[in-house]
């Protein structure tokens, strides 16, 4: 059998956490997954077994305690191989099972056929390139790169089963203490339908206004290239690139960004780029769905004020209309 | 990306290189650090010979002295990577004592292991942070905030530990003229691990397909302006 961690919130298992499970599949074993704190509903996705693993330590997130987790739950069920998502929760726990079981780790791999070596292929540079790799393991690790594997169902009678740990002081000491929430709320950049984002084209600092009026119109986030948190003109945490956040919209637009490998990263999980361009053969353009050549500083309020225009004609009032109400 | 005729690497003969954005602000908080509670900043690298000019930028800033693990160019996996570095800690610090902290970059810019930072802090048996923003000694512990999808969580652990650590942390400096003459004076000490037969074995790099797409043109200027809006109406984002 194969083992999975399986990340879970809101009472749902996360995306990147279903694909992990497709990809388990294709060892041909049986799939078991952890899921630590509470249970969530796997039948839809080949889980034979789902191993609730429960500690009163564990009301928040621990790493060395979910990697002792594993090592355990693995050695008893002696399963063959494990897999986690290669979110950033995943890598950073399967490095921890990785260090202590003192075994490879193959990280963010878009690809994993069973074998003596395991045969793979792995992101490097974001995902800019990819790596063919042996791993020679007697138990391969393995981290699936998000949203690289598509979903596939597959119902199974799933048994769920309890599991307690047992944690030593030494393994919950490095512990979420506090969460502190980001002030103003907004569109979270990761989770926007729409992001706009700017680059060294837009100018300068006060030149984002622009951006983030159409951004607005759109209930979208603003995001920015790795220039522009460079110059000081964004924080980073808009930045969208390797570095930054990666986001994965229906529709990325990409103003006064040339389309560096590096931003390229954090975009390519938009289902559609738009790009705006003085530049008809910058980089972007090869890797954009739509393009708008020109001056964006004309080409963005003319958007803005198209799509305002649009909706008097829709709706008689004015600005931005609640969700759910958009065209 | 063009990659070397056996497929193994990239073709960097015309490109530059330079310390990559996570290490770059590793480096910066380092010296941070030593410029406001005093004491030594050292950094290390491993890497072939030409790596010595990224050991002066950091010198240039204001790091202190440099360990250059030199290797013959070739890929190193992360465990002998995470390996050779113990060893060089080790040694280091049976000799000048404990450093109180160690940063990494959270994950390489090339490989993207996600994990020689975390082996360092197992073999060393030392607490780690990772994805780390914001840094703060309090006493005889660090306070790490790691960044999370809607806030921050915030970590608490003894000294010594080990860091990982994100671009965003900070603004890196860049360096000054003078700063650039005093790293030409500060020592590099130079030693030649033994590379494991790694267990993570690269047999070769692809491009992936995809890419060299050609984007469907809206238009030019802002009187391309109804076409957008049209497009963003049939996808349902307007």
């Amino acid at each position: 059998m194969v083992l999975v961690l399986v990340e879970h919130a809101d009472g749902k298992a996360i995306d990147p956490s279903l694909q992990t499970l497709t990809a388990a599949r294709s060892f041909g074993e049986a799939v078991h997954g952890l899921l630590i704190g509470s249970s969530v509903d796997l039948s839809a996705h080949g889980v034979a077994v789902a191993h609730v693993a429960q500690h009163a330590s564990l009301d928040s997130f621990a790493p060395d305690a979910w990697a002792a987790i594993i090592v355990q739950l693995a050695d008893r069920l002696k399963a063959r191989a494990i897999f986690a998502a290669g979110t950033d929760r995943g890598n950073e726990v399967m490095a921890r099972v990785a260090a202590r079981m003192q075994l490879p780790l193959a990280t963010n791999c878009t690809a994993v056929a069973t074998g003596s070596p395991v045969t793979l292929t792995r992101q490097r540079w974001g995902g800019s390139l990819l790596e063919e790799s042996a791993l020679h393991s007697p138990r391969p690790l393995v981290t699936v790169a998000p949203h690289t594997v598509a979903i596939a169902l597959y119902p199974a009678a799933t048994t769920v089963e309890e599991f307690t740990p047992q944690l030593t002081e030494q393994e919950l000491a490095v512990k979420v203490l506090e969460r502190v929430s980001n002030k103003g709320g907004g569109v979270s950049l990761a989770e926007a339908k729409v992001v706009v984002s700017g680059g060294r084209g837009v100018g300068s600092k006060e030149g984002f206004a622009i951006i983030e009026d159409l951004a607005s119109l759109l209930g979208g986030a603003v995001g920015c290239s790795r220039v522009v948190t460079s110059a000081g003109w964004r924080p980073h945490s808009d930045q969208v690139g390797q570095t930054g956040t990666k986001v994965s919209p229906e529709l990325y637009i990409a103003c006064g960004i040339s389309g560096a490998t590096q931003h390229m990263a954090g975009c390519r999980g938009a289902k559609r780029i738009l790009a705006i361009n003085a530049d008809a053969e910058a980089p972007i353009m090869q890797n954009a769905d739509y393009a708008v050549v020109g001056d964006l500083k004309e080409i963005v309020p003319a958007i803005s004020a198209e799509l305002r225009k649009s909706r008097a004609v829709h709706a008689p009032l004015p600005g931005p209309l609640p969700e759910g109400e958009r065209g | 990306m063009v990659l070397a005729a056996d497929s193994m690497s990239l073709e960097t003969r015309h490109l530059g290189f330079t310390i990559s954005p996570h290490e770059e602000c590793g480096v910066e908080e380092a010296v941070r650090l030593i410029e406001a509670s005093g004491g030594e900043s050292v950094v290390l690298t491993l890497g072939p010979i030409e790596a010595a000019e990224q050991l002066r930028d950091a010198m240039a800033i204001g790091i202190d002295r440099a360990i250059h693990l030199q290797t013959d160019g070739g890929e190193w996996d992360p465990e002998s990577t995470a390996a050779a570095i113990v060893d060089a800690v080790g040694a280091e610090e049976s000799a000048s004592g404990p450093f109180d902290l160690i940063f990494f970059g959270n994950e390489s810019a090339d490989a993207g292991g996600f994990q020689v930072g975390l082996r360092v802090a197992r073999g060393l048996g030392r607490p780690a942070v990772t994805g780390v923003k914001k840094v703060t000694v309090e006493g005889t512990s660090v306070r790490c905030e790691q960044e999370v999808d809607g806030g921050r969580d915030v970590y608490v652990v003894p000294m010594p530990a080990v860091v990982t650590v994100k671009e965003g942390l900070n603004l890196p400096r860049y360096p000054s003229v003078p700063g650039r003459m005093r790293a030409g004076r500060k020592p590099v000490a130079v030693s030649a691990p033994a590379r494991t037969q790694a267990r993570l074995e690269l047999e070769r790099l692809v491009v992936p397909a995809g890419q060299g797409r050609r984007a469907e043109l809206l238009g030019s200027g802002p009187s391309a302006a109804p076409a957008v809006v049209e497009m963003m109406r049939r996808i349902g984002v307007a």
